[in-house]
């Protein structure tokens, strides 16, 4: 076992009286791919969101139970200092209307680095991290809202990888590509691990077995309320999973 | 069902009329005033009547008469500028914080206040620069020949009533940034003020400029309350004193203004004259709506 680098202790959390998750508690390797299945409304996304505290932005919605970083508790830090190490990558590519370069050096300038030569640099190697650089290299200057879908979202990567975060969150991040543009990104998310620690939720089975290391699968029963059913080594989820339910999902039984 | 079909078509050919009637009287607006304005730009020329500074019409000796309006579109172009300078940041600031900041509470208060900004009529405001505004400005700033009454105090009060025009259409263009855009900023690490200045007011700036135009095209047609706050000199406003700052102090008179002043005894070229005023005038926020237009339709082309 590699060492923790997210632990999510006795953690659940509500919108206003809802609850949307109970009593979540998991470790996240580092520099492994974590993946996140289960069906819809089982709180995958939810989850996600607690790790760079997206969540904060819905008032309603209030937590219980401590997550640590690296040992420290997230919900005592400094929530820009935390999304700094927490980077996230969306479900449809949102690149800001600005040039290419200028939505990777998006990052590092807010952080306050001027230096010209220093963010040419920073924007290279995220792009090149990122499998865009030879796609773009001469046309920095240009919209990124003018790439195709799947360029898009691996420029929305560089922009996350150019503030050198520890932790990638993504959230279904090829869920609106087609699947030539799935198996880059799946291929980039290989890559990544080599440097990052990446949480991945996803739809797609298939996409699990091929990215992930290890497997988390959450599940919901009427209440609409996700727990944890099972987390282990992917492997061991997709050949032999403990839990009835896990085995269901995964020979798509239902879901 | 024939009777139907005959209903609808009665409501379609009925409201194509209605439709239709609002652009008939527009057209018939503009031509009336063209008409009425031909006279005087026939005799005075445009050229003439725009550039001369010198507007003094006697009723009595026509040939004495002089009628530029030169002074006006100076003045009227002066306290525009002000009242933007003014009210441009200050409606901007508020529409980014009732879109982005403001929590609900908050925008339940401040939102019907604008609303009810826009609903004062004109006199009102021209009634409280009068008796409040103008008096303060001349106790203010003692400066020889500061009645209080001039583009300073005009500036101020045309920037309180273009304020909801420009609160909400600028408020419009922020709302309308995709929720994405923040979402991708603050998860980089940003602060959400860091979002808003970098993100969110580029992606709305095409909005915002156009909410900035549109408070001009408005300011530039006010009326009533200029008439009661400018001061209505027929001089072509120059600086009180050796400080071109006093400028500000100093009084004039609108092309609107113009209209309200001469109509009532006015006749013959004077009358037609300021009919010109109105065409010079009708030209100008023409132009400046074209441009808050144009600008609206390559944003929405752009997506961005």
């Amino acid at each position: 076992m590699t060492a923790t680098m997210l632990a999510v202790q006795d953690f659940s959390l509500y919108y206003g009286q809802f609850k949307a998750l109970d009593r979540i508690a998991v470790e996240i390797p580092a520099r492994q791919v974590t993946a996140i299945i289960g069906p819809s409304g089982c709180g995958k996304s939810t989850f996600l969101r607690t790790f760079n505290r997206m969540n904060d932005l819905i008032p309603a919605v209030r937590t219980e139970g401590k997550v640590w970083l690296d040992g420290a508790n997230i919900f005592d830090m400094d929530v820009v200092a935390l999304r700094r190490q927490v980077g996230m990558v969306f479900q449809r590519p949102n690149p800001f209307p600005k040039s290419i370069f200028d939505n990777v050096a998006y990052g590092p300038r807010m952080n306050g680095l001027r230096d010209k030569a220093k963010l040419g640099e920073i924007v290279e190697r995220s792009l090149r991290d990122a499998a865009l650089w030879d796609e773009v290299k001469d046309d920095l200057g240009k919209s990124g809202m003018a790439l195709s879908g799947g360029q898009q979202q691996r420029l929305c990567i560089a922009r996350a990888l150019a503030v050198a975060p520890e932790v990638i969150l993504m959230d279904e991040p090829a869920s609106a590509l087609d699947p030539i543009a799935t198996l880059r990104i799946e291929d980039l998310i290989r890559e990544l691990r080599q440097k990052y620690t990446i949480v991945i939720v996803t739809h797609n089975m298939q996409q699990a077995a091929r990215v992930s290391d290890y497997t988390a699968f959450f599940y919901t029963d009427e209440s609409r309320t996700g727990i944890l059913v099972e987390f282990d080594k992917t492997k061991k989820i997709f050949t032999n999973p403990e839990d009835k339910r896990t085995e269901d999902y995964i020979t798509g039984r239902f879901g | 069902m024939k009777l139907t079909y005959a209903v609808d078509r009665t409501i379609r050919y009925l409201l194509l009329g209605m439709a239709g009637a609002s652009v008939v009287i527009v057209l018939l607006i503009a031509v009336f005033t063209f008409m009425e304005a031909l006279p005087a730009f026939r005799e005075i020329g445009l050229i003439g009547f725009i550039f001369n500074p010198v507007w003094h019409p006697l009723p009595d000796d026509p040939a004495n008469s002089e009628y530029g309006i030169g002074g006006m579109i100076y003045a009227s172009v002066i306290v525009t500028l002000g009242a933007i300078g003014l009210g441009a940041p200050l409606g901007v600031g508020c529409a980014v914080f009732l879109a982005e900041i403001a929590p609900d509470a908050i925008h339940k208060i401040v939102r019907p206040a604008v609303e009810l900004l826009a609903g004062i009529p004109s006199v009102v405001y021209g009634l409280v620069g009068m008796v409040w505004l103008a008096p303060l400005l001349r106790d203010l700033f003692k400066v020889p020949g500061n009645q209080g009454f001039g583009f300073l105090a005009s500036a101020i009060v045309l920037a309180v009533m273009i304020l909801p025009t420009i609160i909400n259409i600028a408020e419009d263009a922020i709302r309308a940034v995709p929720p994405a855009y923040r979402e991708g900023s603050l998860a980089l690490g940003t602060t959400r003020w860091q979002t808003i200045v970098n993100v969110i007011i580029p992606a709305a700036r095409s909005g915002i400029v156009a909410a900035v135009i549109l408070g001009i095209g408005r300011a530039l047609g006010e009326t009533m309350a200029m008439v009661m706050v400018i001061g209505n000199s027929t001089e072509f406003p120059v600086p009180l004193t050796a400080n071109p700052l006093t400028l500000f102090l100093a009084r004039g008179r609108t092309l609107t203004g113009n209209i309200v002043m001469g109509l009532n005894y006015a006749a013959g070229t004077h009358r037609s004259a300021l009919f010109a005023t109105g065409v010079v005038l009708f030209v100008m926020i023409m132009v400046v709506n074209s441009l808050a237009r144009i600008i609206v339709r390559q944003w929405a082309r752009k997506g961005a």
